[in-house]
């Protein structure tokens, strides 16, 4: 990238200033003998220019809005306008929820993000035994279609766009979404937003599996195929490292496994006969930011540009629409703590900041009291507050990609670039994502680093502010909490026995009976069948029974 | 305690193995009072190298097993720590759907510095099954691939689990495993290579197969679907019939009965010259031997004197 | 003489997903040379209770970050006490509202970590507990 002779000079210059420091080290000694990043890649002392020789500006960095995306997906970047500040939020009841959503609207979020609570996301109705102590404690109870009318009572469904975070009965909650839309009027060729559909990473590190892998997929293609035709503006899936990284894993490990997953889903949808010109452009990714401000920006680099090679020189795409890797982040919820809960503030700032400066396309700000209990009304508006403050105010909006050429980021970035697609390969070699997950090896390299991350800050080789250093003694419970009512769980159930009595008993036996017949038939796609289900008030706990009766059921696999 | 564990108490059963795997001095008086009441169950030993499905088959074998209404025990052993002594055990994970069930016992074990891919109390912790009352006890040995040999000893009826593309699998065989496996499971027969296995396992057996006796069956299974364990079930019974039936059965269990006084033998030995030992081995002696004033042959005579008081006064564990 | 190791199960009830603390909770013990039973997820009360009594272990060990601690704890220490079993320890820990704490105690539970706790803390509670419960029988 630079001039040769220039090149020489700096070498020099670098020699010189080497020798000179380690004559000094002698005396005064740096603060460790060696720095690596939070994930553990050795840092130099200092980059100069020689550490970048090897970059080709047009071939590895190019323009924003073209291959390979290094520096951002769209042409103007945020210059054109912010990011989507998309807060993940739902708790307790249907009306609590949407409650907090029109309290998110009115303070400037530009989309919804929605939160079920377990057994939602497990595909058991409130009233089942396993959803006992569950309903509604972690996100927003839906059984049926019925809720999910009130979840979205006012809000328009052609003007907002809404992420789901549901994974194994993705299809189930997005007829839902769908069904709602047509009562207020709205066709489903208008709606946009995210489901996040992606099993894999359920098995590998977030839990909220229902059935074996090979069903799974097929759900999941199903919904690449009905959408394309029916919901074009839908991203069909977020393909998640958000949770694998709060699972344990390392920055490098974030991206490695999440492409992997990617190409997994890529494998499948070819398989299925989808076109990755077509489809690819709706697939979506999810990141994670943790504290490591360089290492994170020089991650989302690095993500992008080898996600665009991955797509081009393996599977041959060539539509650019395809090409770009866009992503929806979340800020690193295991670096906060539980101890001194304020100074996550400032932990947050610099996570988020690390996303906008590293090009992201949507972003949620974890909340002060995130290690203590749901957020609160409060610490949620302070979440979106830094958001804004860094859109408005830090100024880092208004010229693209600033980071770029400076030598320790562009270093980084083809550093992580290079080692994620070392563990690339060598799932490859596995035989894919599948079987690398068959074998336990994803899971042991993510729990493996947890151990390391834990053990690290307990020998104190890694400072975390207020937990093993800088403590104060504190009096407990200074931040008022969110409690989730107990008596959620009797409405819930309650409202569902009403729902049982007064709904159409046939037409959702028969509708069961169609999912059954679909399920059982390869080819057939089940989008239309739980379509049917759902507008009839079908519960979700019953689809996804039938489903349970004809795929079986997922046991984790677990290599401790 | 024994009273109860031996009318079907699960916390008695459970404690019993407790006092044994612990070598605690009731254990032998505890092992005295099963010993009557065993030779009843049919001891299945599982074994393979790690992750070739052996907790999953064995899980699908209880529901079988259940389903014809014998009582099940199980007993799981796990690699422990050589560092700490400690131990994940993670078999049961795979087994988790017959807890609450009465009719099944299930029992982690950590192998507890034992190399044979058993511990050395895992034979006992059978036996205790056996007389309490269960129909069927399964051992799962540690997935060490070469040396879980113990089981051989100890169990009426041996599965050895090879699975597709796993390569070494005719490493394994070299290593002699071929003899102790009394039938071979081709697990995971769901993915492609079972029956390229099968068939490279049917010719070795051709190979080494010498004069009559008992020819060990090939069976392709699928603890994922579920698929063969019928006919698995119906092998392993017919397994039990022969050793219950032919010669060849009843010089296994005389060499099982040798086995197992050696085995208490051995271990008294090793108990009481260990300890014996431990008197002796101060400072002292082992400055004499760094200032070559003694030599080690001469100590470890000197501890067997020692120690021979203690054989005769019967002193046990 | 008698090697009597701790035995403890690690448990993850009901249908919370969040295993990172349950599983680096789990090799701390068995890095402190105890044996770990771990269930893996979504256990029911009877299972975590039968394979406790089964297990014949010293404790059980509860992590639950998904707000239903409340549930849980109650439902276990019922359960093993239906056993005649309520010598088992049980503790846990997780994302427990602190405020929350005195009321799992009253039911029983022995201690209750949270976030951010060194599992050396852990791990000396527990063999602590395990002594001296021993020295009473
Ligand atoms: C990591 C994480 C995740 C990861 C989990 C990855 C995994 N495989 O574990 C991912 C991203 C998948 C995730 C998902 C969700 N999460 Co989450 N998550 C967290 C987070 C950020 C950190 C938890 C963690 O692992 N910390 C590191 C480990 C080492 O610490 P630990 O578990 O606390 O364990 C320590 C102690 O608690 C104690 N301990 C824990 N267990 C035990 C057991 C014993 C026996 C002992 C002695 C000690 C002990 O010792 C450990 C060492 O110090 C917390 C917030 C926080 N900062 O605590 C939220 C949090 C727990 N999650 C939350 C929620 C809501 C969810 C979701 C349900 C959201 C949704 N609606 O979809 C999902 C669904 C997950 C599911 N399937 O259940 C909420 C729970 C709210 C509540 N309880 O009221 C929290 C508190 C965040 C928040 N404020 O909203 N999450
Ligand atoms: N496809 C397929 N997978 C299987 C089958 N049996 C087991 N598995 C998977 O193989 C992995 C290991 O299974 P386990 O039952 O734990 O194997 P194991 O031999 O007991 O393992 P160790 O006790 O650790 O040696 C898990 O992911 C199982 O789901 C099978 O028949 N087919
Ligand atoms: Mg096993």
């Amino acid at each position: 990238m630079f001039d040769k002779t220039i090149l020489e000079e700096v070498r020099k210059l670098k020699e010189g200033y080497d020798a000179s420091v380690e004559k000094s080290l002698g005396k005064q000694p740096e603060r460790r003998e060696s720095f690596t990043t939070g994930g553990g890649i050795p840092l130099k002392r200092l980059y100069t220019p020689v550490d970048i020789d090897g970059v080709d500006y047009e071939k590895d960095l190019g323009l924003p809005g073209s291959f390979p995306y290094t520096r951002g997906v769209q042409e103007t970047q945020y210059r054109g306008r912010f990011w989507t500040m998309r807060q993940y939020a739902g708790f307790a009841t249907a009306e609590d929820s949407n409650r907090r959503y029109r309290m998110l609207l009115d303070q400037g979020t530009m989309g919804l993000s929605v939160a079920f609570d377990l057994p939602t996301q497990i595909g058991y109705d409130s009233d089942h035994h396993m959803a006992a102590g569950e309903v509604g404690k972690v996100g927003v109870a839906i059984d049926s279609m019925a809720d999910m009318e009130t979840l979205f009572d006012g809000i328009p469904l052609d003007k907002v766009s809404t992420s789901m975070t549901i994974n194994a009965p993705s299809s189930v909650l997005l007829a839902m979404y769908i069904g709602v839309a047509e009562k207020q009027g709205i066709s489903m060729d208008k709606l946009s937003g995210t489901i996040q559909n992606d099993i894999l990473k359920e098995y590998i590190a977030r839990g909220t599996y229902i059935f074996p892998p090979k069903p799974s997929m097929r759900l999941i293609t199903n919904i690449f195929d009905f959408c394309s035709k029916n919901v074009p503006k839908w991203n069909t899936i977020s393909i998640s490292g958000y949770h694998i990284r709060e699972a344990g894993s390392t920055a490098v490990q974030e991206v490695a496994f999440t492409l992997a997953d990617g190409i997994a889903y890529v494998e499948a949808a070819i398989k299925a006969g989808l076109d990755p010109n077509v489809f690819g452009k709706r697939l979506s990714f999810f990141f994670n930011a943790h504290n490591d401000f360089i290492e994170e920006i020089s991650k989302f680099r690095a993500a992008r540009r080898l996600w665009a090679r991955i797509l081009k020189d393996r599977f041959g795409v060539t539509d650019p629409k395809a090409l770009p890797l866009r992503f929806h982040t979340q800020t690193g919820g295991c670096t906060l703590t539980a101890q001194q809960p304020e100074n996550n503030i400032a932990r947050v700032t610099i996570q988020a900041l690390a996303d906008v400066l590293g090009g992201t396309q949507s972003l949620h700000t974890n909340s002060m009291d995130e290690a203590l209990a749901l957020p609160t009304e409060k610490s949620v508006r302070i979440a979106l507050k830094t958001q804004q403050i860094i859109a408005h105010e830090s100024g880092v909006c208004n010229t693209i990609d600033p980071m770029a050429g400076s030598y320790a980021i562009e270093s980084l970035t083809n550093e992580i670039e290079t080692q994620a697609m070392e563990y690339i390969s060598k799932i490859d070699e596995m035989g894919g994502m599948m079987a690398a997950i068959e074998k336990g090896y994803v899971q042991k390299q993510i729990q493996d680093a947890a151990y390391d991350y834990q053990i690290s800050i307990e020998e104190n080789d890694r400072v975390v502010v207020g937990v093993n250093k800088f403590t104060v003694e504190e009096e407990a419970g200074s931040l008022q909490l969110l409690k989730v009512d107990e008596s959620v769980g009797t409405n819930q159930a309650k409202k569902l026995k009403e729902l049982r009595d007064s709904r159409d008993n046939i037409a959702v036996k028969n509708a069961l009976d169609s999912i059954r017949e679909a399920a059982k038939d390869e080819s057939a796609n089940l989008m239309p069948a739980i379509l049917d289900a759902v507008r009839c008030y079908t519960t979700e706990g019953e689809i996804c029974g039938v489903l349970r009766e004809e795929f079986g059921e997922y046991k984790e696999n677990i290599v401790l | 305690m024994i009273d109860k564990a031996l009318s079907g108490d699960v916390r008695a059963i459970a404690r019993l193995i407790s006092e044994v795997e612990s070598e605690t001095p009731r254990s032998e008086e505890i092992m005295r009072a099963m010993y009557p009441h065993t030779g009843r169950a049919h001891i299945i030993g599982v074994t393979g190298s790690p992750g070739s499905g052996k907790s999953s088959l064995v899980s699908k074998m209880i529901g079988t097993l259940r389903r014809q209404g014998k009582t099940v025990g199980v007993i799981a052993v796990d690699p422990s720590s050589p560092f700490s002594g400690g131990a994940i055990l993670a078999d049961r994970i795979r087994m988790q759907e017959h807890s609450g069930d009465p009719g099944v016992y299930i029992r982690s074990m950590g192998s507890r510095g034992s190399l044979g891919g058993l511990s050395k109390t895992t034979y006992e912790g059978a036996l205790i099954l056996d007389a309490c009352g269960k129909d069927v006890v399964i051992i799962e040995t540690v997935g060490v691939g070469q040396s879980e040999i113990d089981i051989v000893r100890i169990a009426d009826t041996v599965c050895l689990v090879l699975v597709p593309g796993m390569g070494d699998d005719m490493q394994i065989m070299k290593a002699g495993i071929m003899e102790i496996a009394d039938l071979f499971v081709i697990n995971k027969a769901d993915r492609e290579g079972a029956d390229k296995v099968a068939a490279e396992v049917r010719l070795m057996i051709k190979m080494f197969h010498t004069g009559d006796g008992w020819i060990q069956p090939v069976k392709m299974t699928s603890a994922a679907t579920g698929a063969g364990l019928d006919e698995l079930h119906d092998t392993i019974e017919g397994h039990l019939k022969h050793v219950r039936s032919s010669e060849e059965g009843a010089e296994r269990l005389k060499k099982r009965l040798q086995w197992e006084v050696e085995e208490i033998v051995r271990r008294r030995i090793a108990k009481i010259t260990e300890s014996a030992w431990r008197e002796r081995r101060e400072e002292r002696v082992i400055e004499k031997l760094l200032n070559k004033e003694t030599d080690p042959y001469r100590v470890a005579q000197e501890v067997l004197d020692s120690a021979m008081g203690d054989f005769r006064s019967g002193q046990l564990l | 003489m008698s090697d009597r190791k701790i035995r403890v199960v690690v448990a993850k009830p009901g249908l919370d997903g969040h295993d990172r603390g349950a599983k680096v909770i789990a090799r701390a013990l068995r890095d402190a040379g105890m044996e770990v039973i771990y269930t893996g997820l979504r256990q029911t009360v009877d299972q975590i209770v039968d394979t406790a009594i089964q297990e014949d272990v010293d404790a059980i060990g509860i992590s639950i970050l998904s707000g239903a601690h409340h549930h849980y704890f109650k439902a276990i220490i019922e359960g093993l006490a239906a056993r005649d079993a309520s010598d088992v320890i049980v503790f846990g820990g997780g994302v427990i509202p602190e405020s929350e704490i005195p009321d799992l105690v009253k039911m029983g539970a022995g201690a209750i970590f949270g976030p951010g706790t060194p599992t050396s803390t852990c791990v000396k509670w527990l063999e602590g507990a395990v002594a001296e419960k021993r020295k009473a029988e």
